[in-house]
């Protein structure tokens, strides 16, 4: 059997039902390459070796007992650290988790064992998903396998780079503003927000309530699918969960076509900021999808301008409380416990050494938002253009099936480039957040390369809440053209490690 | 600050100024299970067994509705005449606190599910006063802390605490007042009688057992003063945890005077949480509230709204049992009693133990009786509530039976009783143990009564003059020599037969 490795997920699983390798095989050879590479890319803050094993042999035993196995039995993946695995360590990229052991699984953990998938171990990320590029973790940052000086994106750039890097078929990510479908863009990989409430976020540690969404990474539009339909669906755990059938994912990314479809382009997501090569590119894709049968119109969504300020207004008003049990009594770390300090100091001490200083600086700006006197003028507004955001969407979506624009405005940007200017970092997720706020669901795939600096470029899809299905059907469209016109897949052009 | 601040008599203070009361009751819910989790709600459990990820506060957790909970507190609303809310939200209530473990409670802010009712409550001399209701609300209650090492259990100079946080979650109802103005003089008893309307009201609704001495309900005094014939309202003191009928009286009491004091020297009212003391029946100053507390209200994102459907509110509307003042009015009829026995039958948490004890065939004065006076002395005694003695509505009402049929005076029955509450078993069991049955043996009897004329010669001959009255003191005489087992009538008509005196 060739390299394992570098199959797609569907491919792994058919490998694994027929025969032609155990999940053990493709487990160990996942496990070694994570050895031979992870040192560079560094996308793993936690490999759990025995549990990937234990969880393949466990497949492996199914199948020799002629068990029916699921779409993904036996496949390996990589999961964000910031959802609770069940005695393995969650640090959320914080200082402040560091050493806990969660006693209890998440619910997309649950459903990634109940299927059979291979978790090979936890991995990196911004500090509880507030960031672009994973350099605000407090483990250290994680190279672009496409060039190791360079930002992987963020909040889930050990997803996205384990994925680039081979390290694994799948990968989970959530994104709150981006931080699935800007990693992916940056590392030409494929990732899909789904529609809010699509996938639990029991046992996801919040960033905030309202934006985050658990979704699929994987390195095919088909290989996201199958993820997409494994953890996805109601749970009665998560009030804010929909209770309604998942959209038929993976029947629509085997059925790519884009004929007759209405395909929105979004005039705001250009000019000023927007890299040149970013730009040409997704004029290509534009171009892509009249040829493939597409009906292309510009749309307008005015109020998308304040997206961004309304989203910081938001996501750090809702971190701010969510973030308040980290307090070093219960779980995590505690500092300063000597006998001589007061419960309230030994909180304030664990949170002044447990947070870095993004976390801080967002718990700062929502409780200086929510306070008495200012609520209205910044929560209560934010919540406005949010409702102004969410009926661009709707008017636009009367108009179009889908909508495109670039994932982001720019490829990756070299390791440390934004670290002491948060407006520039800011900026990375200016595409992405009103999809977020609107509670739709988006996706980004791979479309080029950058001519300038060689390196990837997303094309986002952006579909209705609930018509996760149709970015599958536009992905899977786009995907097939662009492969015949490169004649392999884009990460096939990426370096070897 | 002193513990024990200058205070005016009541009478002055009320001849000077005019209290204004805020009530907030806290009623923790009998449900099976936690406001947003499964865990159960049984008390008594080993600390932090009744937990999980949710109620802890554990990183990833999520909230989810209990429905019960909800229905509770339409149930509450609706017997409070409040208009139930169409759509209404959970928020969060920011600020750290050790047993509070998300740091922030899941409460309801400016959507309560009930808003905008009254109770209409009954004095002591059955004048009904109207409390306007502000609002009721759905929130979770916070964990337990034990301070180690401290004076009389306060974080004050504890050495350490433990943290007990099968409590976190368990859901309450806050109830708050309108301004309650123009009680006048009759504040204390106005609020007292608003605590006790609303307990019965939460015991008839069978949605709490509302138990005060457990901390099922718990009640904060807010009072200030106004001169009188002046509008505004003067600077207000919370009194926190006033947790029985009789401290919320008191409390009232106390800070009007304290108030009234400090007015009259020229001093101004401070802001501040206060503390009530069971034992002197004063409070002391807690924390100083500079400037209001700011929780960082905003509506909590891991819940939806709650939306209680119009048809299903009138179902449970129209399903409210019989109210409790409504209830009393009745039985107060069927018993043929005042006002003011009712009153106190109230007061004594009586009602439901004497209703059961009639419905298990005891007349009703009789049940009255014995739950008013023995077993009202006991509890008092004790310290209990009257439906926390060891001693059932169907044994007292077989000590009636018992009474009744002759085989026991009140005195040997209130021996059984005794027999009873210390465990002895039932009623009939004392009788058997202790011996306690009247004396009925005439003959036995007869001897008695023959011993107690011979040896009171005096008494027997102003007996025999006509002075009937007198034959108490030989009745008396019978009854210590028979050890109290004797039936007094017979003894007494046994005395006047032998004497030849008609009764």
């Amino acid at each position: 059997m060739a390299d394992l490795t570098r199959l797609t997920a569907a491919e792994t699983a058919a490998a694994i039902a027929s025969g032609e390798a155990s999940a053990v095989e493709v487990t160990q050879a996942h496990l070694d390459r994570i050895a031979a590479v992870d040192e560079k890319v560094h996308a793993f803050l936690h490999v759990d070796t025995d549990g990937a094993l234990g969880a393949a042999e466990a497949v492996d035993a199914k199948r020799a007992k002629g068990e029916e196995l699921g779409p993904l039995a036996g496949v390996p993946l990589a999961l964000k650290d910031i959802f609770t695995t069940e005695g393995v360590p969650t640090t959320v990229g914080s200082k402040i988790l560091e050493g806990w052991i969660p006693p209890y699984d998440a619910t997309l953990t649950k459903r990634l064992k109940h299927a059979g998938v291979v978790i090979l171990g936890k991995t990196n990320m911004d500090e509880f998903a507030m960031g672009s590029s994973t350099e605000n973790s407090a483990y250290g940052p994680t190279g672009n396998p496409w060039d190791l000086t360079r930002i992987p994106g963020g909040s889930g750039g050990g997803s996205a780079a384990a994925l680039a890097s081979f390290q694994a078929p799948l990968a989970i990510g959530t994104d709150t503003g981006g931080s699935i479908r800007q990693p992916a863009a940056v590392t030409g990989t494929v990732g899909v927000k789904p529609t809010y409430g699509g996938v639990s976020r029991y046992g996801m540690v919040a960033f905030s309530s309202s934006l985050d969404q658990g979704g699929p990474c994987a390195r095919t539009v088909l290989d996201a699918a199958l993820l997409h339909q494994t953890i996805a669906g109601h749970d009665p755990m998560d009030s804010t969960s929909i209770d309604a059938p998942v959209p038929p994912v993976v029947e629509a990314a085997r059925n790519g076509d884009v004929r007759g479809l209405r395909v929105g382009v979004v005039k705001e997501f250009a000019g000023e900021g927007y890299q040149a090569g970013v730009m040409q590119r997704f004029t290509e894709s534009v171009e892509l999808l009249r040829e493939l049968g597409a009906e292309v119109v510009e749309v307008s969504c005015p109020s998308f301008t304040y997206a961004l300020a309304a989203y910081y207004v938001i996501a750090p008003s809702e971190c701010s409380s969510n973030l308040a049990r980290f307090d070093g009594l219960r779980y995590g770390l505690r500092v300063a416990d000597d006998g001589t300090h007061s419960a309230e100091e030994v909180t304030a001490l664990t949170r002044e050494a447990g947070f870095g200083p993004e976390v801080k600086r967002r718990i700062m700006l929502g409780t200086y938002a929510l306070s008495s006197g200012y609520y209205d003028a910044y929560y209560g507004s934010a919540q406005k253009v949010r409702t102004l955001i969410t009926r661009d969407f709707q008017r636009a979506f009367g108009d179009v099936d889908v909508l495109v624009s670039p994932t982001t405005p720019t490829t990756a940007f070299p390791i440390g480039e934004r670290a002491d200017d948060p407006m520039a970092m800011y900026l990375a997720d200016l595409c992405t957040i009103p999809a977020n706020l609107a509670g739709n669901a988006a996706m980004s795939l791979p479309c080029g390369l950058a001519p300038e600096d060689g390196l990837p470029v997303g094309l986002q899809i952006i579909a209705p809440a609930m018509a996760d299905d149709r970015l599958y059907r536009v992905g899977a469209a786009v995907e097939a053209g662009f492969v015949e016109r490169w004649g392999h897949p884009l990460l096939e052009e990426a370096p070897a490690l | 600050m002193t513990v024990t601040d200058e205070l005016v008599s009541y009478e002055d203070a009320l001849e000077s100024y005019d209290p204004v009361m805020g009530l907030e009751v806290h009623v923790e819910l009998g449900t099976k299970t936690k406001m947003f989790c499964c865990c159960s709600t049984s008390l008594g459990a080993e600390p932090n067994s009744q937990t999980c990820p949710t109620c802890l506060g554990l990183p990833g957790s999520l909230p989810v509705v209990n429905a019960t909970g909800v229905e509770s507190a339409i149930k509450i609303g609706l017997a409070l005449n409040c208009e139930i809310a169409e759509w209404c939200r959970f928020a969060r209530k920011n600020y750290f606190y050790p047993d509070m473990p998300k740091n922030f409670q899941t409460s309801q802010y400016d959507e309560p599910i009930a808003f905008n009712g009254y109770l209409d409550v009954a004095l002591e001399d059955g004048e009904i006063f109207r409390v306007e209701i502000e609002r009721a609300h759905m929130e979770e209650d916070t964990g337990k802390s034990t301070h180690i090492g401290g004076a009389t259990g306060r974080i004050h100079g504890a050495s350490h605490s433990l943290l007990d946080y099968n409590r976190a979650g368990i859901p309450l109802i806050e109830i708050v007042t309108k301004p309650i103005v123009g009680a006048g003089a009759r504040a204390p008893e106005v609020a007292k009688a608003y605590v006790t309307e609303l307990r019965e009201l939460i015991r008839a609704l069978g949605v709490s057992e509302a138990r005060m001495e457990m901390g099922q309900m718990r009640c904060d005094v807010n009072l200030s003063l106004r001169p009188n014939g002046t509008e505004t309202f003067g600077t207000r003191s919370e009194t926190k945890n006033v947790n029985s009928l009789r401290s919320v009286e008191r409390a009232v009491r106390f800070e009007i005077q304290r108030h009234a004091a400090v007015l009259d020297s020229g001093g101004t009212v401070v802001q501040e949480t206060r503390h009530f003391n069971e034992d002197t029946g004063s409070t002391t100053s807690g924390r100083i509230k500079e400037e209001a507390e700011d929780y960082r209200y905003f509506p909590e994102p891991d819940l939806v709204p709650i939306a209680p459907e119009r048809a299903w509110v009138e179902e449970l509307r129209a399903a409210l049992p019989e109210l409790p003042r409504v209830r009393r009015q009745r039985l107060k009829a069927e018993w043929g009693i005042s006002d003011h026995e009712m009153q106190s039958v109230l007061n004594a948490g009586a009602i439901d133990p004497i209703v059961a004890t009639i419905d298990a065939g005891a007349p009703a004065d009789q049940a009255r009786k014995w739950w008013m006076g023995e077993l009202a002395r006991r509890a008092n005694e004790d310290d209990v509530e009257l439906s926390a003695l060891p001693i059932t509505p169907e044994q007292v009402a077989r000590v009636c039976a018992l009474v009744a049929e002759g085989s026991l005076n009140d005195k040997l029955a209130r021996q059984v009783i005794e027999g009873v509450l210390a465990g002895e078993g039932d009623p009939d069991q004392v009788v058997d143990k202790r011996g306690l049955a009247v004396v009925s043996d005439e003959g036995a009897l007869g001897a008695a009564v023959d011993e107690a004329i011979a040896a009171n010669p005096g008494v027997a001959d102003k007996i025999r003059g006509g002075k009937v009255a007198a034959a108490g003191a030989l009745v008396g005489a019978v009854m210590k020599a028979t050890r109290g087992q004797a039936d007094a009538a017979r003894v007494r008509e046994l005395i006047l037969e032998k004497l030849g005196v008609q009764g």
